[in-house]
């Protein structure tokens, strides 16, 4: 049968504060375990929590990016559940009254725009971490448990189930992502978990109205997770369906080794929260003038730095997006452009040999080697005519391990272009005595003959030769 | 007259007159605690070195001619669910029976800004739930007056310590009458400020949105001098309220000359000791005489207070209760995996009294139930609250019993949780309301102390403080010290 996929996502963001949501510990990540921790993350008897204003203000931040409305009134709430990560057995959340509410985000998939409804926004803490002792959960005698990470500032960022393919929820995420990053309120790392993503997922014949039953994916913590799980699990609930069966509305978790997704609790089996108002907390009240101001300071947002890539350097539509998807890639490309460079140029080497290095070593360009200062000093020297464009990868090769800068690669390693007419003469000379038959073969119409001539004069010269004054000579010759 | 007799603010001039020593004093009321703590059982834990050199400390700067506060140099005690760094906070629990907290609430912060000595962390309800101090996890503690009889609850350790002179001050903390009942039965003076006036951080909780931290002591002046010194905005309370504090002892003036009393006709409920409610009348009859208007004041939805109470209450303790699992800190029960572990820690160090209450906490927050229960609840905590907003518009203060009757005795209410519950049928309002109170002594019933509670508007701690002092200056009550079966 044909079935319509839909997805729902909700998006765990941990906020890039300085300190906690309720208390002034740390929020540094990869400190030694158990030190970024006080009585009230540790939740000892007698504490209380205080809010950080900062979390109140990203979440505004967030919430009007995506086009929420900011409630005047707001308020925390307690999710009751016993887990040894989590040492009040609760977390402080929002329930019935999230900061924000009924937003939107636009997304592009296949060159078409989509509007994906956003339910909510509302701030969290996170819970810490269990290191089990063994390679496994089920393997470990026993788990210890770091709380360095307690209490950490979470958005919660839920959407509407308008999703309709793996491919649209990846595009989602992918967008919320470099909104956030544009927003700077998280780093996004989906490595370090400061970005987390579960999935409601359900099928239902094409052209019904009603949902079908959902079932909730989590552990989707990598771009390629929620692609492949959401794949997965389509396909998973198609084969059900088709075989008669009926999809069981559960909690599944995503296998990232085996590919596959699986039960971790029935609807019998989920926890019955029981929320209720933090009462140690007092109510957000926030003032208009306050989301007006925040509105009014938000940073440029991928869309509109997009557009200005287009139209004040002339990037393709292609181009922009690709290097605003990042914004730290935009901000690298804008940093190059202060030295002087080409837009499109520069545009290139990023999405060309730098994403090309990115990606062997995994990492992002925030740890890229070679500066934009350093980039452009590499086009500085193409532009010259110092060295070719096919030396410049070579530099570049050199300066991503070296560090160093480009002209200091090029006279170190002696690579300068040999522009030289009276020596590359000389060279030419040399390679139409030694190869006859070429010569030959070029003068009896073999066109592809000079290729080969001009490989000989370009291995002679370990490639230094300016190509253009090559042809050009040898043609003369000839 | 022996030293642990006094007040706070008689003892104070006698230290700045040097006529006796700090060091002197905490031995005195030391002796005191040797010689009936038998009896009483009012302490946990005594913290007899410390007390003593805090002591030392004070009598050092009265050497150097410096000036001391008026809780300097004067022993008291605090209620084991208030935070003492280095010292076992227990809740009288079980499950925190070796727990030392690594901070200091702010009270007790406040305290040792002022100097004052701390003696020792007294005995209570476990977690604060209960009326009688049976259901400490350790001992029950006894009533001064007759020791076969209870001091109340939850705060029966710090009223019956001041009762019994082994505390000049105590704090206690009040969720539905903790601090008023026990003062009440013990025959001294309890106050529960504003929710907000005083810091709750540190204060171990039971129910967040009604727990309050307050005085007890032998006469409203030291009230007034507790006050004082614990009162104000925490940036660590969200809930605590940032306006200024003003000085109580300003308010210690006999005088209420058009002060309009109200007196609720619907606290005067069924069970109630005859001679509980004369003494209150006649106590109407003498403010009148002294000078304040009465007038009867209707609040009808006083008798839902109590239900609604006990669906709130147990609901957030419920959830401020689940974090004593056995992980990181407090008693632990090896399990042969984590639910197990939790089921045995919590099963076998929480008393009864406790698993009642969040059990029914667990009922009224499940889905399908909460509506009818929690929700229903905080519609009848708002109309209880709306009812003080009236009775305020057309008087000063309310006047009821503490308790509809005089300590009961140990035992005898142990296996009915509910006549237990009514106990704080008079008090548990007042909570909900967030507003004022305090008990004084006002009369005897067969030997046994007999409480008046004075409820004040939000933030109307002064005008309670007024009332009393004018009540207890034309009277006696709070003069007589609990015989201890001495002659």
């Amino acid at each position: 049968m044909d079935y319509e996929i839909v997805i729902g996502l909700e998006i765990h963001t941990e906020l890039k504060t300085n300190s906690k949501i309720f208390c002034g510990c740390s929020t540094k990540f990869g400190s030694d375990q158990n030190t970024n921790v006080c009585p009230v993350c540790l939740g000892l008897p007698g504490v209380l929590p205080v809010i950080n204003e900062k979390v109140v203000e990203f979440a505004i931040r967030a919430g009007v990016a995506l086009n929420c409305e900011i409630l005047p009134f707001s308020k925390f709430d307690r999710k009751n559940y016993y887990y040894p990560d989590l040492p009040k057995n609760f977390q402080t959340s929002q329930y019935d009254l999230p900061i924000a509410v009924n937003g939107h985000l636009d997304i592009e998939v296949n060159g078409e725009t989509k509007r994906i409804g956003i339910t909510r926004i509302h701030m969290e803490e996170d819970a810490g971490k269990l290191v089990h002792s063994g390679a496994t959960i089920n393997s470990s005698d026993y788990a210890l448990v770091d709380y360095n990470r307690t209490g950490v500032p979470l958005l919660e960022i839920v959407s509407e189930p308008d999703l309709r393919s793996a491919e649209e929820a990846k595009a989602y995420l992918e967008k919320v992502k470099a909104i956030l990053e544009y927003l700077d309120v998280s780093d996004c790392k989906m490595e370090e978990g400061s970005l987390r993503c579960d999935a409601n997922i359900s099928l239902r014949p094409r052209g019904q109205t009603t949902l079908g039953t959902k079932a909730e994916i989590k552990n989707l913590n990598s771009f390629r997770s929620v692609q492949r799980g959401l794949e997965y699990e389509v396909a998973r609930q198609e084969d059900l369906l088709d075989d008669g069966g009926r999809v069981i509305q559960e909690t599944r978790t995503w296998d990232e080794n085996k590919g596959v997704t699986a039960s971790m609790r029935n609807k019998e089996q989920a926890h019955d929260y029981r929320y209720l108002p933090e009462p140690d907390l007092v109510p957000i009240v926030v003032d208009p003038a306050r989301v007006a101001e925040i509105r009014a300071n938000l940073p440029e947002l991928p869309n509109v730095r997009k557009q200005r890539l287009m139209d004040v350097h002339g990037l393709s539509e292609y181009d922009a997006s690709i290097i605003t998807a990042s914004k730290a890639m935009a901000d690298y490309f804008d940093q190059s452009l202060e030295y002087n460079a080409d837009a499109k140029v520069v545009a290139n080497w990023l999405m060309g040999e730098v994403s090309k290095h990115l990606n062997n070593e995994g990492i992002t360009i925030l740890e890229c080697p070679v500066t934009p200062k350093q980039l452009t000093g590499l086009i500085a020297l193409i532009d010259k005519g110092t060295i070719s464009n096919k030396i410049a990868k070579t530099v570049f090769e050199e300066m991503w391990t070296s560090r160093k800068d480009a002209e200091v690669v090029v006279k170190e390693k002696g690579l300068v272009q040999i522009s030289d007419t009276s020596e590359i003469v000389a060279i030419v000379d040399g390679v139409i005595a030694a190869n006859p038959q070429s010569v030959a073969d070029f003068k009896a119409g073999k066109e592809k003959a000079i290729g080969f001539l001009v490989g000989q004069i370009m291995k002679q010269t370990k490639g230094r030769a300016n190509p253009d004054m090559v042809n050009t000579l040898l043609r003369e010759k000839l | 007259m022996e030293l642990f007799k006094y007040t706070a603010g008689q003892l104070h001039e006698k230290l700045v007159t040097k006529e006796i020593s700090a060091v002197e004093l905490t031995k005195a009321v030391l002796a005191r605690v040797d010689a009936v703590e038998k009896d009483v059982k009012a302490y946990i834990t005594q913290t007899r070195e410390g007390a003593l050199a805090q002591a030392q400390a004070v009598d050092d700067k009265i050497g150097r001619g410096e000036r001391i506060s008026v809780l300097a140099g004067i022993p008291g005690a605090l209620k084991d669910n208030i935070c003492t760094k280095g010292t076992k906070t227990t809740c009288a629990s079980k499950i925190l029976a070796n727990f030392v907290p690594p901070y200091d609430a702010t009270v007790a912060e406040k305290l040792a800004a002022e100097d004052a000595v701390v003696i020792g962390k007294a005995n209570m309800d476990e977690f604060a739930m209960g009326g009688s101090t049976e259901n400490s996890g350790f001992f029950p503690t006894h009533n001064p007056w007759n020791l076969e009889t209870v001091p109340g609850g939850s705060s029966g350790g710090s009223a019956a310590a001041v009762a019994a002179g082994q505390a000049i001050w105590a704090l206690g903390s009040d969720t539905g009458g903790s601090i008023r009942q026990p003062a009440a039965y013990c025959g001294v003076v309890g106050l529960k400020p504003t929710y907000g006036r005083v810091s709750r951080y540190g204060l171990v909780a039971y129910a967040s949105s009604l727990d309050q931290i307050g005085s007890i002591t032998r006469d409203v002046t030291d009230s007034a001098h507790v006050m004082n010194a614990i009162s104000g905005y925490d940036a660590k309370d969200s809930t605590s309220i940032n306006v200024g504090v003003p000085d109580y002892t300003k308010s210690l003036v006999n005088n209420i000359k058009g002060l309009k009393i109200g007196l609720p006709k619907e606290y005067f409920v069924a069970g109630m000791d005859t001679e509980v409610e004369r003494a209150i009348n006649k106590a109407i009859e003498q403010l009148v005489a002294l000078g304040a208007e009465y007038k009867e004041i209707s609040m009808p939805h006083t008798e839902y207070a109590l239900s609604a109470y006990y669906m709130i209450a147990p609901a957030e303790a419920s959830s401020n209760l689940a974090r004593y699992d056995g992980v990181s800190f407090g008693h632990r029960v090896e399990g042969t995996d984590i639910i197990d572990m939790y089921k045995k820690t919590r099963s076998e160090a929480f008393g009864a009294e406790v698993k009642r209450r969040i059990m029914l906490g667990t009922y009224a927050l499940s889905s399908g139930y909460y509506d009818a229960y929690y929700l229903k609840a905080l519609k009848v905590r708002t109309l209880v609250k709306q009812d003080f907003d009236k009775a305020f518009e057309q008087v000063d203060v309310l006047i009821t019993p503490t308790a509809p009757t005089t300590a009961f005795k140990l035992g005898e209410k142990t296996n009915d949780p509910l006549a237990m519950y009514l106990q704080d049928v008079c008090t548990i309002p007042v909570n909900l309301s967030g507003m004022p109170a305090i008990s004084i002594p006002c009369g005897f019933a067969g030997g046994m102390p007999i409480g008046m509670q004075i409820i004040g508007k939000t933030l109307g701690e002064e005008t309670i403080i007024r009332a009393a002092y004018t009540f207890e200056q034309n009277n006696d009550y709070h003069k007589g010290f609990a015989t201890l079966g001495e002659v």
